[in-house]
């Protein structure tokens, strides 16, 4: 099978803080990741590659630094990984990230599954995976909890609000996960060593052919009006005290206002 | 301090960590309470290639040293004490066969060691021959193409659960020191059995069991090295491996170190966080001089062997002997900082003092370290008349 | 577009280091000739610099892009989600706040509902939120939810009648179906909303939303694409029916779409109800987590005592669903389920702002902790500091004494 997953370096926005003074992200030693839901993604596709033979292709677009995402996909098991920057990138909002993975996706062969992550921990859209599948016109399964591939199809089982759906879905397709399809595996010492001299490929916008009214900013149909801090919600009352006088004084004030 | 690692050695040491911190601390307390092996553990050190770290690339292994040995040992004693014992005894199984086998018997069991596939076991102690190893009493009588090896072997580190056992056993009395004789022993040969599970205070998931051999047939291709060499084997093996157990026991000590730190800053008295306490900060601070000594100690030793250096018996033991009393007095003084919660199994401090304690008697008391540490001295004075 | 900085109005004062969310931005040169520098790898033109440096040192630069035929699009449309032929709440939530749009831009609202034959009778209720028009899309094929079919009758109603806004729910079926059909229509989509505006001088949407796990907060605008698309948080915005009976009649479009074969290729097989789940967290008005601070996963019987006492569903943080104390159908937070009910109890959760992403809109919450810097007491309508595992227990049993 040929596979490819296409990720995000993203910051571990479980680490961001708000610096209170200037009510603005703080960034600085907050350490660069893949983003979590994309680890899965890479190792649902190693084991269906463990499974039935075939190689992983893991790509990303981002700048220079995201090689080091790259390097990480390596050390799980990845075959080969993609690069795809270009200063003409930079502004990206889905339309065109979907629409500059799909050309680079294009250029790097021909494809059975195409894995995303649910989404990214930082722009949080959701939106990339089913792009690449409009780009591509092949059809999307998202939120899979579960994949089975046999005879070029794929029994996928949805993971949605109140109940579980089970698929069919014949391939080729683009298959975003959650995090309850698996465990992703820890990366080995000899894998390290593999990522430390793996090649990693780099696409630039012209490697690709793309179209640049797809791309970067001038190609995004969204823009950023402004980045704010999300209002402190105001803290109510805090009892202290007896534990039979703090409930007591709970409980009337949930009867007060009606709540029970 | 920086030891001033190289990138593979920091790599090593950080993978090491990252899988102590997140498969094993979530389940450390379940496994010491429960005395479980930790299987689950060693299949993800099989799965990050750490099993092979120490054995050589052409067996399967990754190809490290000693100190990459150490390096992992410690990352993993730091949160348990218990799984850090059974992934470095394995080693204590394999480097008989590293030092001493022939290609074929490297070939035939390194591979599965490296990859995780077997654990490895040492069995030299009896019941009546600790740190008199010379008064052991299994016997191993040649019969054509085969020894027959009688007795039993006491307190043996993953016994039970291991494959592959580098087993010591008296071919000739009348030799003395030179009558012993080194086997690989494989787990299922009829006339290997093996005892009860022991119940211990600490490295409670570590399995510890008595190795039983009734009329136990062992082929002559088994013999490691040479008939007769078994002490030397013994000797040398527990030479290579001593730096191990000291990164255990640096390991067992940072981390209690860790744990008294995070406290003290925690814990508010008298209106304060004690540690802002002098009498705290001293405790802490002698705390922390003592671990830094006992890793300094422990790196140089092992890179001392890494150099391939001959003579290693004395920066060995002294490695051994000093960091697992840092590892007693650490743990003992962390659970004194945690005070009555020190005290209780819900903090992991009391487990860290039940797991210190072995790792001042296992692979050589340190009343034998001592032994080593003086006839060493004293054969370099000699050596140099 | 592009951003420079003009130097000879820099004073290197680094206002503007700490306010680039991307660290994007660094100092070059020493003082007092020290300057900004705006690495143009990392900056992703987001706009936070230029209001933050008090000398107007930082510049962006707009394209001005052709716009063609922007003006033919009319009207603020809601998607009409359907479950099994039920009328989910979402659509009545968006349908009520998209009133406010239409009022605003003085244009109508009409709703797009998609099922087979039997979904026309719960048109009515679309016109009691305020719908002016529905647009029906019928086909047996419709019944239940599939991308392909979903996407092909939205997409053909969209070029047919040209909304300028469209909002769907960013329910699961909202998102899978917004992020197609978005792509399919050629239009800019923001995902998961809590705020919806019109810009008063462009007469746009302003679609606010969180990011970065919920540590701030963007507003985002689609100057020149139509529709403007937005997935809208469920449980955000309430739902409120019209008053005036004029609302009752409304226009009823029928539309059948040309579904073909190859939008039928994914099949659905079973669907999994999921026992342990049967209350809906999304929906349920009172619900009671646990955290962390419970210890153990024995311990969340006291959370599941205190929620069937009050008759509400048991949510969970994600370090309990990690720990395996619970199952991830009850995981609340940024990667969880997002609720909003009437009642929220957190019991033994620190409030990281991951689980405050999932549960912050919800009408009085009550935090129980033991540590009174704990961060879920700045968002808690009312904090006990306290031991849970005293606190829980007494509280359900007093809650039983009062309602016995």
């Amino acid at each position: 099978m040929n596979i490819a997953v296409c990720i995000k370096q993203v910051p571990d926005t479980t680490e961001v803080k708000i610096n209170p003074e200037t009510n603005t992200l703080i960034r600085e030693g907050v350490p660069s990741i893949i983003n979590p839901f994309d680890e899965n993604a890479i190792e649902e596709a190693l084991r269906l590659k463990e499974k039935h033979g075939g190689k992983v292709t893991v790509i990303t677009m981002g700048p220079p630094q995201a090689a080091e995402a790259l390097r990480k996909a390596v050390a799980m098991g990845a075959d080969e990984v993609v690069l795809v920057s270009d200063r003409a990138f930079a502004g990206s909002d889905t339309w065109a990230t979907s629409y500059t993975l799909s050309q680079a996706i294009k250029k790097l062969g021909t494809f059975d599954i195409i894995f995303c992550g649910k989404q990214a921990i930082d722009g949080d859209t959701a939106q990339v995976g089913p792009g690449i599948a409009e780009w591509f016109g092949i059809p999307q399964v998202t939120f899979a909890s579960k994949i089975e591939v046999a005879d070029g199809k794929a029994k996928i089982e949805r993971l949605l609000e109140e109940v579980n759906e089970i698929v069919e879905c014949p391939l080729p397709a683009v298959i975003t996960v959650v995090k309850q399809i698996n465990e992703p595996r820890l990366p080995s010492l000899k894998g390290m060593m593999r990522a430390k001299k793996a090649e990693v490929r780099t696409l630039n916008s012209v490697d690709i052919e793309a179209d640049q009214t797809n791309c970067g900013l001038n190609g995004s149909p969204t823009s950023v009006v402004k980045i704010f801090s999300p209002p402190p919600k105001g803290g109510g009352e805090v009892f202290t005290g007896e534990v039979s006088e703090m409930i007591d004084k709970l409980i009337l004030k949930l009867k007060e206002q009606k709540t029970i | 301090m920086d030891y001033f690692l190289s990138e593979e050695q920091k790599m090593v040491k950080d993978l090491a960590a990252k899988i102590a911190e997140e498969k094993v601390k979530p389940v450390r307390e379940e496994l010491d309470e429960k005395g479980e092996f930790p299987w689950d553990i060693m299949k993800v050190f099989a799965e990050s290639d750490m099993c092979g770290l120490y054995i050589p690339e052409q067996y399967g292994g990754f190809g490290g040293g000693t100190l990459e040995f150490c390096l992992a040992t410690e990352e993993i004693s730091r949160v348990c004490g218990g799984v850090g014992v059974t992934f470095a005894a394995s080693a204590l199984g394999a480097v008989p066969i590293l030092l001493f086998g022939s290609e074929e018997q490297k070939k035939k069991y390194l591979p599965d060691i490296a990859a995780g596939k077997k654990l490895a076991a040492f069995g030299l102690t009896e019941a009546n021959a600790g740190s008199d190893a010379g008064g052991m009493e299994t016997t191993a009588k040649k019969q054509g193409d085969h020894y027959v090896i009688n007795g039993t072997k006491q307190w043996i580190t993953n016994g039970g659960e291991a494959e592959t056992y580098t087993v010591i056993a008296m071919t000739d009395k009348k030799k003395g020191s030179r009558g012993a004789t080194a086997f690989i022993v494989e787990k299922g040969t009829p006339g290997f059995s093996f005892g009860k599970k022991e119940n211990k205070m600490g490295i409670r998931c570590s399995a510890t069991r008595e190795l039983v051999f009734q009329d136990c047939k062992v082929p002559a291709s088994n013999v490691l090295g040479k008939e007769g060499m078994g002490f030397i084997v013994a000797m040398k093996t527990l030479d290579r491996t001593r730096p191990g157990i000291g990164a255990q026991a640096v390991g067992i000590a940072q981390g209690a170190l860790d744990e008294a730190l995070k406290y003290s800053r925690e814990r508010v008295q008298f209106g304060k966080p004690i540690s802002t306490f002098q009498a705290i900060q001293h405790m802490l601070a002698d705390m922390a001089t003592q671990v830094e000594a006992a890793r300094a100690l422990v790196y140089a030793s092992a890179k001392t062997i890494d150099a391939g250096a001959k003579d290693i018996t004395k920066d060995a033991a002294i490695a051994k002997l000093f960091a697992s009393d840092v590892a007693m007095k650490v743990t003992t003084d962390a659970v004194q900082i945690l005070g009555g919660y020190g005290y209780m199994k819900e903090y992991p401090v009391e487990k860290m003092m039940r797991d210190a304690k072995i790792t001042q008697i296992y692979e050589g008391t340190n009343q034998i370290q001592r032994n080593q540490i003086a006839l060493g001295l004293i054969k370099e004075v000699v050596s140099k008349k | 577009m592009s951003i420079k900085v003009i130097n000879e109005k820099c004073t290197g004062c680094t206002l503007c280091v700490k306010a680039c969310p991307f660290a994007a931005i660094t100092m070059e040169g020493e003082r007092p000739n020290r300057k900004a520098v705006i690495d143009l790898n990392t900056c992703t033109l987001c706009g936070a610099c230029v209001p933050s440096c008090k000398f107007k040192a930082i510049e962006i630069t707009h394209e001005k892009t052709e716009v063609k035929g922007k003006e033919d699009y009319k009207g603020v449309w809601v998607f009409a989600e359907q479950r099994e032929g039920k009328l989910q709440s979402v659509s009545y939530e968006l349908l009520s706040e998209g009133r406010k749009l239409a009022d605003d831009l003085k244009t109508e609202l009409c709703a797009v509902f998609c099922g087979d034959d039997s979904v026309e009778e719960e048109v009515d209720h679309l016109f009691s939120y305020g719908a002016e028009k529905v647009y029906l899309a019928t086909h047996p094929e419709l019944k239940h939810y599939h991308t392909a079919p979903y996407t092909r009758a939205i997409a053909e109603m969209i070029t047919k009648y040209k909304p300028e806004i469209f909002l769907i729910g960013a329910t699961t079926l909202g998102r899978d179906l917004a992020a197609r059909l978005a792509i399919r229509v050629g239009a800019g989509l923001t995902a998961d909303c809590t705020g919806l505006s019109i810009d008063p001088e462009k007469k746009i949407l302003l679609q606010t939303r969180p990011a970065f796990g919920g540590n701030i907060m963007a507003t985002i605008q689609t100057p020149n694409h139509r529709p403007q698309m937005a997935t809208v948080r469920p449980k955000v915005f309430k739902k409120s029916k019209v008053d005036s009976p004029k609302s009752r009649e409304g226009n009823l479009i029928k539309f059948k779409p040309v579904i073909s074969a190859e939008d039928l290729v994914v099949k659905l097989l079973e669907i999994i109800e999921d026992e342990s789940v049967k209350v809906n967290l999304a929906e349920a008005e009172i619900i009671v987590s646990g955290g962390r601070g419970l210890g153990e996963a024995k311990n969340f019987c006291l959370v599941e005592d205190l929620a069937s006492t009050l008759g509400g569903a048991v949510g969970a943080s994600r370090a309990t669903v990690d720990a395996g104390w619970i199952s991830s159908h009850h995981q609340v937070g940024q990667t969880g389920k997002t609720v909003c009910p009437k009642l929220y109890v957190a019991c033994g959760i620190s409030g990281a702002v991951q689980h405050l992403a999932g549960m912050s809109s919800s009408d009085t919450i009550v935090a129980i902790n033991k540590d009174p810097e704990a961060p879920i007491f700045k968002v808690a309508t009312y904090g006990i500091v306290g031991d849970l595992f005293e606190v829980v227990p007494a509280l359900t049993k007093k809650i039983k004494e009062i309602r016995a």
